[in-house]
């Protein structure tokens, strides 16, 4: 952000002007033609809104109407073509649903094993290719593949090596006279599966992030570092992780708020609720209240309490993504 | 970044690997370090290519082949025709390239609108459109639906028309604030010497700014087709009809009863395209998205 651009919008905030006046220069208007005319201004200004208006059009219905359509219906029922108010009731028929609590504790041990496996083993990943001085190209390359399969074709791939009776992966496990599993077939091991295979997917993006933040490190440090003898975890500890915790941090809430919103590898895997409701989450639950019980209502509810929810995070996000401007 | 660099300074430092044992460690741990990459990450999909040359009964036998015992392509016909991939594969690339086009004229004129025309209320509609980042996607999957269902003031029904997925990856609130922060950067002097001499705002922005935002641009489009080509759940509610589905739902509603190596062949064809594109632009994709990611 230039200095300029500061003082235009403090001036734009504290003065009573629609439009910015003064130390800034408009296009078009040249200095020494400040009474450019008002007719002058509104064509001006006319201008510029037919350039916003494709954007606002789709903002004004697919996000802002929406968002408040959102709000609405999570207070109201239909039956019916009917609309009547019903207040609190959706949130509390959501709230006392059997399924309520399952879907919140299989969403969030999704988001625990995701940030365990997806989000310290690509850091590691980039931190020890970052030391290679041959093959790192071919290396990114591979952990990047994944990221480019369609996800189905990832996810239906998967889906046939955690197969126990003919799957790869039992066959290795064999192969290493490990005892073979249930995988997606047991509600003790289909969450972790799921795991597994999105992360496979998805490992590649965060390496690449982490590997960038990792080369502007600035290398004295470590120098330095040498020089008073520390070893490889204490500069790991002490200069590494530091100096990445901005990116670090930002993408462990990308992370969260992405987890959190977990649909399409459960369906893909599992048909959503997996054995004995092990694996549906909270948007499955959403999409089943709206597309399979037509409760619109319930619906939109439970979406506003994923909001809030996730709102925290969100939040939290902007607040560091603009201290890290 | 020319291979020809010198190496920057890491973790480990250039003395300590040229040491004997320093070597042999950096030697064995890079290895160690290729094998398991490549069996983690090629092995998959070296086993979806090869299981599509398989018999319906090797593809389930136990313990697996490592080869095909009798490679067979014609596997590869069948999935090709019986999933209709030709036709799922183009309507992913419809929709993704028509998002692409949508997002760069509507979202470019609005970010170039804001950022240098500055109308009235135009940090109002910014800070709306910014405001779009704090709301998950999913939670308004059910109220986006049905205004699609039945679009306000206008009353038609999007479902199973392209529009219902290129027109809402325009209210990205991400591309906005890349593409406003990019424009923010051109000088003012250059637009008021396009003013100057008579140009019209959308000349400047086509002569000029345009030209000047090629990278930005690259960002944008790498994640417009990326988003589309990734979505699954959006896609599925709005387009019913397989004919007109893109591939991640085309060949999961059509993989019903189809024997399965047919299904894992016509994964590795839908996987094909953007391996290749991957693996032909990697170095541009890979900068592109890592500044992206990385503020802008």
């Amino acid at each position: 952000m230039t200095a300029t651009t500061v003082s235009h919008n403090k001036a734009e905030r504290g003065s009573g002007h629609a439009s910015p006046r003064g130390s800034r220069r408009r296009p078009g208007l040249p200095d020494g033609n400040a009474r450019a005319g008002f007719g002058r201004r509104l064509r001006r200004d006319l201008q510029a809104h037919a350039f916003m208006i494709g954007a606002v059009l789709c903002f004004g219905f697919f996000s802002w109407y929406p968002m408040v359509r959102e709000v609405i219906m999570s207070f109201q029922k239909t039956k019916r073509g009917e609309t009547t108010w019903v207040g609190w009731k959706n949130l509390e028929t959501v709230w006392n649903d059997p399924g309520f609590w399952p879907a919140w504790r299989n969403t969030m041990q999704f988001t625990l094993y995701a940030l365990v496996i997806g989000f310290a083993v690509p850091f590691v990943i980039a931190i020890v290719l970052n030391e290679f001085r041959h093959a790192q190209a071919y290396l990114r390359i591979l952990v990047y593949l994944p990221v480019m399969l369609p996800p189905v074709a990832g996810v239906l791939l998967f889906k046939y090596f955690y197969n126990p009776e003919y799957g790869l992966f039992n066959h290795i496990l064999h192969f290493l006279h490990l005892p073979e599993q249930a995988w997606l077939d047991s509600s003790s091991t289909a969450m972790i599966s799921v795991v597994i295979a999105a992360t496979w997917m998805s490992a590649g993006g965060a390496t690449l992030i982490y590997l960038a933040a990792l080369q502007n490190v600035p290398g004295e440090l470590y120098e330095a570092a040498d020089l008073d003898g520390a070893g490889l975890l204490s500069k790991i500890w002490h200069i590494t992780i530091p100096q990445t915790r901005p990116v670090l941090s930002l993408m462990l809430l990308l992370q969260i708020v992405a987890t959190m919103q977990e649909f399409t590898n459960v369906y893909l895997l599992t048909g959503g609720a997996g054995p004995e409701n092990s694996t549906g989450t909270v948007v499955y639950m959403v999409y089943q209240y709206a597309f399979r019980y037509d409760s619109f209502g319930s619906a939109s509810a439970l979406g506003l309490i994923m909001l809030v929810v996730l709102g925290g995070f969100s939040g939290l996000y902007a607040r560091l993504s603009r201290d890290s401007d | 970044m020319a291979a020809n660099q010198p190496q920057q300074r890491t973790l480990i430092s250039a003395a300590a690997l040229n040491r004997p044992r320093g070597k042999f460690i950096y030697w064995t741990v890079l290895s160690l370090t290729v094998v398991v990459f490549t069996l983690v990450f090629l092995g998959p999909l070296y086993w979806m290519v090869s299981g599509g040359f398989k018999s319906a009964q090797e593809v389930l036998q136990n313990p697996p082949t490592l080869f095909p015992k009798d490679p067979k392509p014609g596997t590869y016909k069948t999935a090709w025709s019986q999933l209709k991939i030709a036709r799922l594969l183009f309507n992913t690339m419809y929709y993704a390239f028509g998002a692409l086009a949508f997002q760069l004229v509507f979202d470019v004129a609005a970010a170039y609108a804001i950022s240098k025309l500055r109308p009235v209320l135009g940090n109002l509609i910014l800070g709306m459109m910014l405001a779009t980042l704090m709301i998950p996607a999913a939670v308004l999957i059910v109220p986006q639906y049905l205004t699609v269902l039945d679009l306000p003031l206008l009353h038609i029904n999007l479902i199973g028309t392209p529009w219902a997925i290129w027109l809402p990856t325009v209210a990205n609130g991400f591309n906005i604030f890349l593409l406003k922060r990019f424009f923010d950067s051109i000088p003012e002097d250059l637009m008021s010497a396009a003013a100057i001499d008579g140009a019209s705002p959308l000349r400047t922005l086509w002569s000029i700014v345009l030209p000047m935002s090629r990278p930005i641009l690259g960002v944008v489009s790498i994640f417009a087709v990326v988003n589309v080509w990734k979505d699954f759940l959006w896609p599925m509610l709005v387009q019913p009809d397989t004919d007109k589905q893109p591939i991640n739902i085309g060949i999961n509603s059509l993989s019903q009863g189809v024997p399965q190596n047919v299904l894992i062949a016509a994964l590795a064809i839908s996987a094909l395209p953007t391996i290749a594109i991957f693996l032909l632009f990697q170095r541009n994709i890979m900068s592109g998205l890592t500044a992206g990611s990385l503020k802008g």
